[in-house]
């Protein structure tokens, strides 16, 4: 290839890059215009909440809850090594409440939630779902973005408070039951040296994530392509957006939050 | 009355629509025919603004679509969908009351079901469908109910799109005879688009030939069979030899 070729290639990838992010970035701003102005479908976002935070309840306890034990016994063994075992509370409630706990909601969020929405919305533009919808006067993106969106703006922060306590607890339940904590130490240890800001940056993250998670399946679906091969593309590249997105945003909050 | 003047419609390389003119009157019934992939349905998304036009204007009662209010625009329509388009999570009379439960044709929830329920009934389905799933239905029951949804806040213009494809000969008969007497009753402006003759003979007051772009032929229904415009003859009469190309 010659290097003109090899540039003009370059330069389509990233012009094509850049034209993604407009989009999404238009799309995004579209979504949130339409959250303050009716009309409002309270019935959809009742069951955006019930599908987006109270569904995903089992999957971000059980992810939590493991990790938050791996956490410990990691923690407990690194720890070892200068003989600073006694660390484990405090790292354990650190790790898991600035960035384990919203990350890997998130990242869960991303794999149920986004991709359910993508398929969900792709299936309905390839069946003509979207089309009878505007017929019946009814603008798509209130119908079907805002609900979800709002819904997950709103419950991920919840999901990412709860998954930070069951976290935590997981890292208890190991410490106390095979590394030989004292139950109570453990807890007053935990509760010090946490401070406010930490819960409050854990639940900003989870807010901005829910956004992205939600947005990004909303955003697939309504541009997936014909068939079950566009509905399956769809799918895909919200997930995989959801989570790079997501990952993003993690490193770039974490770095206005705690670079000071 | 539906006005079209020199409509145009390309999708990249692709051109759709290159110069569509067609007047629909108000009260008639209008089939357009024409094989498969010519651009009809592209046509009807143009006219409801689903699709927008590279060209020309489409006007409806002299006032140009593009440029009406969107809600009162479409409040004036009813469309069956080829697949019928039911929303998989709502219950049969949530569809068909889909428009009666939001926006401003909204009426209380017990009226909404109770005119969904006189609509199924007005399309030959029992009352019992109604708090039934679109998933449990047949594909001709989910017409029917597709049928009902067009119909059910009486839109003065309503648009059928393929409405008897996928069913046996004798479920097709009986739409076309719904959409006919539903059509009559109702006065309505119908716009169908088809390639299958029994529905053109069954509902259509006019007829218009969609191919390569442009109307070729339009004319009564009556006309449709003496009529010698090649493309029209060799499309009714269903021959491979013809100018229509025919891909083996």
């Amino acid at each position: 290839m010659s290097p003109a070729a090899l540039l003009a290639a370059l330069g389509r990838t990233v012009l094509s890059i850049l034209a993604g992010i407009g989009r999404v970035t238009l799309y995004a701003l579209d979504a949130l215009s339409h959250i303050v102005r009716p009309p409002f479908y309270g019935r959809e976002f009742g069951h955006a909440l019930l599908t987006v935070g109270w569904l995903s309840l089992p999957v971000v306890g059980l992810t939590a809850l493991f990790t938050g034990g791996a956490l410990a016994l990691q923690i407990y063994a690194g720890g070892a090594r200068f003989n600073a075992e006694a660390v484990v509370p405090q790292i354990v409630a650190i790790g898991m409440v600035r960035e384990l706990g919203p990350v890997l909601v998130g990242l869960m969020i991303a794999a149920r939630v986004t991709s359910s929405i993508a398929a969900e919305i792709a299936t309905m533009k390839v069946t003509e779902q979207i089309d009878a919808l505007v017929t019946l006067s009814t603008h798509p993106m209130k119908y079907l973005t805002v609900p979800r969106v709002l819904a997950a703006l709103i419950v991920v922060p919840m999901l990412v408070a709860v998954g930070d306590v069951i976290g935590i607890f997981g890292g208890y339940a190991v410490a106390t039951q095979t590394l030989g904590f004292n139950p109570a130490t453990y807890l007053k240890n935990t509760a010090d040296f946490l401070e406010p800001f930490d819960i409050i940056s854990s639940l900003i993250k989870g807010a901005a994530f829910g956004f992205i998670a939600a947005l990004m399946g909303c955003y697939f679906g309504m541009r997936s392509g014909r068939g079950a091969q566009g509905v399956g593309r769809a799918t895909k590249g919200s997930v995989q957006a959801a989570a790079i997105l997501i990952l993003a945003a993690n490193f770039v909050l974490t770095g206005v939050f705690f670079s000071a | 009355m539906i006005a079209l003047t020199q409509v145009k419609k390309s999708f990249d390389t692709n051109h759709v629509l290159r110069g569509v003119d067609l007047r629909v009157e108000t009260g008639t019934s209008t089939v357009i025919i024409g094989g498969s992939g010519t651009g009809k349905s592209v046509l009807l998304k143009c006219i409801l603004g689903l699709v927008t036009p590279d060209a020309g204007t489409i006007t409806l009662d002299d006032q140009d679509v593009l440029r009406a209010d969107r809600d009162t625009f479409l409040a004036r329509f009813g469309m069956l969908f080829q697949g019928a388009a039911l929303f998989d999570s709502l219950k049969v009379w949530e569809n068909v009351a889909f428009r009666l439960l939001r926006g401003s044709l909204k009426r209380p929830k017990a009226e909404a079901r109770e005119i969904a329920i006189e609509k199924l009934r007005r399309v030959g389905l029992k009352p019992d469908v109604a708090d039934k799933f679109p998933a449990e239905l047949s594909g001709g029951m989910q017409k029917r109910v597709g049928l009902a949804r067009a119909i059910a806040a009486e839109p003065e213009i309503i648009f059928f799109d393929e409405p008897t494809t996928g069913l046996d000969p004798i479920m097709a008969g009986v739409i076309n005879e719904l959409i006919r007497e539903i059509v009559t009753e109702m006065g309505a402006t119908a716009m169908t688009i088809t390639h299958d003759m029994s529905s053109v003979r069954a509902i259509a007051d006019r007829v218009a030939m969609l191919h390569d772009g442009v109307i070729q032929w339009e004319g009564p229904v009556a006309q449709l069979d003496t009529s010698d415009d090649p493309y029209v003859s060799q499309f009714i009469h269903g021959r491979a030899d013809g100018p229509i190309e025919a891909v083996r």
